[in-house]
């Protein structure tokens, strides 16, 4: 399996999926060997295989910071050098030409844009077949318009070339058929599920003590975690949170990570006159990742396209029920939630209101929404994933 | 051989729906119950229409020639008032062809709150109230005054009992309920505890929802179901007994159950296929059968029941928190909207009260998309509870209160 990333070593809901799509895969009897393109520990994997992909003469690589920012190589002789994110794309594909030459597999299942490149060269060598799993697309990070025309090619490539494609959501199906021609009949929707043993218990102690003193005061939080982009539609949650604050001046918008959009949405929540009441934490990950889900009253992704989106799920695990953009994969297959178009800022104002008004509409959404929770398990997911790979197998066998 | 009688009744109901209303609107307009958006589920005339066409019309047709065709042929209705208002707005020939159906002097309506409210448990002087405005709607455009009584979705208990006992009806329904039961059959006359004169009437509930339920559902073993077939069942180890109390909505025919299911023909074939299918057969209305039949038994109802859900409870209107949120938030209101002697402001309070819009907030069937969601023009009882709340502040402020809620 071909990956970028895996917790606690990812900066988003890419990595923390296919952990998860991984553990359940290898307890239906598949054993996978998972190539991400850096050197870290990861302890808490014990179930499938996780190798760097290091070309010749390499020692490590690092992670300079986030997964998606650069790279620290350090070479055998000792010496270093910082790469970006594009030039690890393409080094990726020398060390996975290793692998494909000396491992033995059945399979190549390749996780996003990525790792395209590197899965068509390992199907190139070892004529496996290719399953291309799309977790998010160029047009959907670039918030509905086209993108990085690099990018967008290498997507189409890897699409028009792999044997199958996953799509994880029938929105994302959607956007695979409409912007990138591929034939609907090679696309598979299998969505994304919720596991609720890789979840973390809460301490008693919330970090967020500013936070935990106001909600006393009769303050209610909503919060968003997510990448400071515009494919995450903050610009329009700060639109709505003006219109809540003016009738709801007790709320506190609570917006977890970074990004390239940080000074604008500083600058938009000062022009509304609403800063005292939006905190930017920046990225955040362990302990206040998870208290800043369980401390929100309500979690909002108002993403503009959001080809699954796993933090809504990952929100209802930690205690907090949620609204979700009707463009969410997630809204496909949750119902216990609120939901709006990502552009009606005022029907999100409207429901964003409703629940810090009302304690009991929370406490409603949060009950129903967790037992559903319970019912989405990863156990389908990898089930259709395994019927995909045998019929793949086979027929590769039969040529 | 004792007389047997049939005691079909029939309730027709709907809510004044309320249209998609954002806290953008509250404060500004009043227009809560106005949706004019061409066939939404939330326009009120648009579903007036529809039912009207798919069944009041037709069946009110059907049952003109069941009284025309056979002397002996009764039976009973209740009628809400919010239905009848829209009726008179959007249907006027729907009510001039219940009236003739009144007229015949063998069809009974029965009262009940003109609000189709859950009123009785929240307070007894706004039920009282719009039990009076029932009957005075009723006195005024049928010319009769009711003398049965049924509370909201056969909502029942002994209160209620007592309370119909002490305000004078000879009779009150409700579902016949097992558990309230135990070996008893609904197939007699009743008393409820502490009563001295009314009678109790029992929903028979598996004939009932033979015909409400299953009639048109092709996996039912017992699909097709003839009228034939549904006497011999009534005839069937049953000779002791002496009404078959069939209750159910009104809209089961021809909304519930199509057309196309052949239900028209079935319940126009029942009266001949009754009466001859033994002697002394008979249809008798509610009052009529409280006349005719002495109780053979007390029954006592301490919980509250009603015709509703396998739980045959009120969890279906009032089983979460929001539910509860919201009643509780409107009837707090009461002293103020009624003290405002605003009559608009009363009217539409009142039409908040009904307990559809209840109905719509639950949470219980939900997630498995189950067929109550037929019954909800929302997506989620969340913005059911969303779209309430904030015509309910409307309402607040409208009072010029302050309190922030």
């Amino acid at each position: 399996m071909l990956g970028w990333e895996l917790p606690p070593h990812n900066s988003g809901g890419l990595g923390t999926a296919c952990l998860h799509m991984c553990k359940a895969l290898s307890s239906k009897g598949i054993s996978i060997e998972f190539i991400v393109p850096y050197t870290a520990p990861h302890n808490n994997i014990n179930f499938m295989k996780v190798t760097p992909a290091l070309p010749v003469n390499v020692h490590d690589i690092q992670l300079g910071g986030m997964a998606y920012d650069s790279y620290l190589y350090t070479y055998k002789n000792r010496t270093t050098e910082e790469v970006s994110i594009f030039q690890q794309s393409e080094r990726y594909i020398k060390a996975v030409e290793n692998h494909a030459i000396l491992g033995k597999f059945d399979i190549i299942h390749a996780h996003d844009w990525l790792t395209f490149r590197a899965a068509l060269r390992a199907k190139e060598i070892s004529g496996k077949p290719l399953i291309a799993h799309v977790h998010a697309t160029e047009y959907d990070r670039s918030g509905g318009k086209s993108g990085n025309p690099f990018v967008h090619e290498i997507e189409y490539n890897g699409l028009m070339l792999a044997d199958k494609v996953v799509a994880v959501s029938q929105l994302t199906k959607d956007v695979i058929i409409q912007q990138y021609d591929i034939p609907a009949n090679k696309i598979e929707v299998m969505h994304n599920g919720a596991e609720t043993d890789l979840y973390k218990d809460l301490d008693a102690d919330n970090a967020y003590k500013y936070l935990s003193k106001m909600r006393s005061k009769g303050y209610r939080v909503v919060a968003n975690v997510g990448r400071l982009t515009i494919q995450k539609g903050l610009y329009n949650l700060l639109l709505a949170a003006k219109e809540v604050l003016q009738r709801a001046p007790k709320t506190i918008f609570l917006l977890v990570g970074s990004g390239e959009q940080y000074i604008e949405l500083l600058q938009l929540s000062a022009d509304l006159g609403i800063s005292k009441n939006v905190i930017f934490t920046d990225f955040q990950r362990g302990k206040n990742l998870r208290d800043a889900y369980a401390i929100a009253d309500l979690f909002v992704m108002p993403s503009v396209s959001e080809p699954f989106g796993i933090a809504p799920l990952e929100a209802i695990g930690y205690g907090t029920p949620v609204l979700v953009s009707k463009q969410s994969g997630v809204s496909e297959v949750l119902q216990n939630c609120l939901k709006v178009d990502f552009w009606d800022v005022q029907e999100m104002a409207n429901q964003i209101y409703n629940v810090v008004k009302h304690d009991s509409l929370r406490d409603e959404l949060y009950k129903e929404s967790f037992k559903e929770y319970l019912s989405l398990s990863w156990d389908n997911t990898a089930s259709k994933l395994v019927g995909a790979y045998h019929q793949h197998a086979s027929i590769a066998e039969a040529i | 051989m004792e007389t047997q009688a049939i005691c079909l009744y029939l309730h027709v109901h709907q809510p004044y729906r309320l249209r998609h209303y954002t806290i953008f609107d509250a404060g500004i307009h009043q227009d809560y119950f106005s949706d004019t958006t061409p066939n939404a589920l939330t326009n009120n005339r648009f579903i007036i229409d529809k039912v009207a066409d798919k069944s009041y019309r037709p069946m009110n047709a059907t049952l003109q020639h069941m009284l025309n065709t056979n002397p002996n042929f009764k039976f009973s209705l209740s009628i809400s008032g919010t239905v009848l208002e829209q009726l008179q707005e959007w249907a006027p020939d729907v009510v001039e062809s219940f009236k003739r159906l009144v007229s015949s002097g063998r069809v009974e309506i029965v009262a009940e709150t003109y609000h189709h409210s859950l009123a009785f448990f929240y307070s007894k002087k706004e039920f009282e109230a719009q039990v009076k405005l029932h009957k005075e709607l009723i006195q005024s455009l049928f010319g009769v005054t009711p003398t049965a009584f049924r509370n909201t979705e056969l909502s029942y208990n002994n209160d209620i009992a007592y309370w119909a006992d002490k305000a004078g009806y000879k009779a009150i329904i409700t579902e016949g309920w097992d558990p309230v039961l135990g070996w008893r059959s609904p197939n007699y006359m009743y008393r409820p505890s502490y009563t001295e004169n009314i009678k109790l009437l029992l929903k028979n509930y598996k004939l009932s929802d033979d015909i409400a339920f299953r009639f048109g559902n092709q996996s039912w073993p017992e699909w097709p179901l003839s009228a034939d077939k549904y006497i011999n069942w009534l005839g069937a180890s049953m000779d002791n007994a002496q009404i078959f109390n069939l209750f159910m909505d009104y809209e089961t025919f021809g909304e519930h159950q199509w057309e196309s299911t052949g239900i028209f023909d079935f319940i126009k074939a029942l009266p001949d296929k009754w009466q001859t299918s033994r002697d002394n057969r008979t249809f008798m209305t509610i009052s009529e059968a409280a006349d005719a039949y002495d109780a053979v038994d007390y029954v006592d109802t301490p919980q509250t029941i009603t015709w509703a859900d396998t739980e045959r409870d009120l969890t279906a209107w009032l089983g979460n928190t929001m539910q509860h949120d919201a009643i509780l938030a409107l009837y707090s209101l009461e002293d103020k909207i009624i003290n405002s002697n605003d009559s608009k402001l009363i009217a539409d309070w009142r039409k908040l009260q009904t307990s559809d819009h209840f109905y719509y907030m639950c949470t219980k069937w939900f997630t498995d998309g189950d067929v109550h969601a037929y019954f909800s023009p929302y997506t989620s009882p969340y913005e059911a509870f969303t779209n309430f709340m904030n015509a309910w502040r409307d309402i607040q402020s409208r009072l010029e209160l302050n309190g922030d809620y």
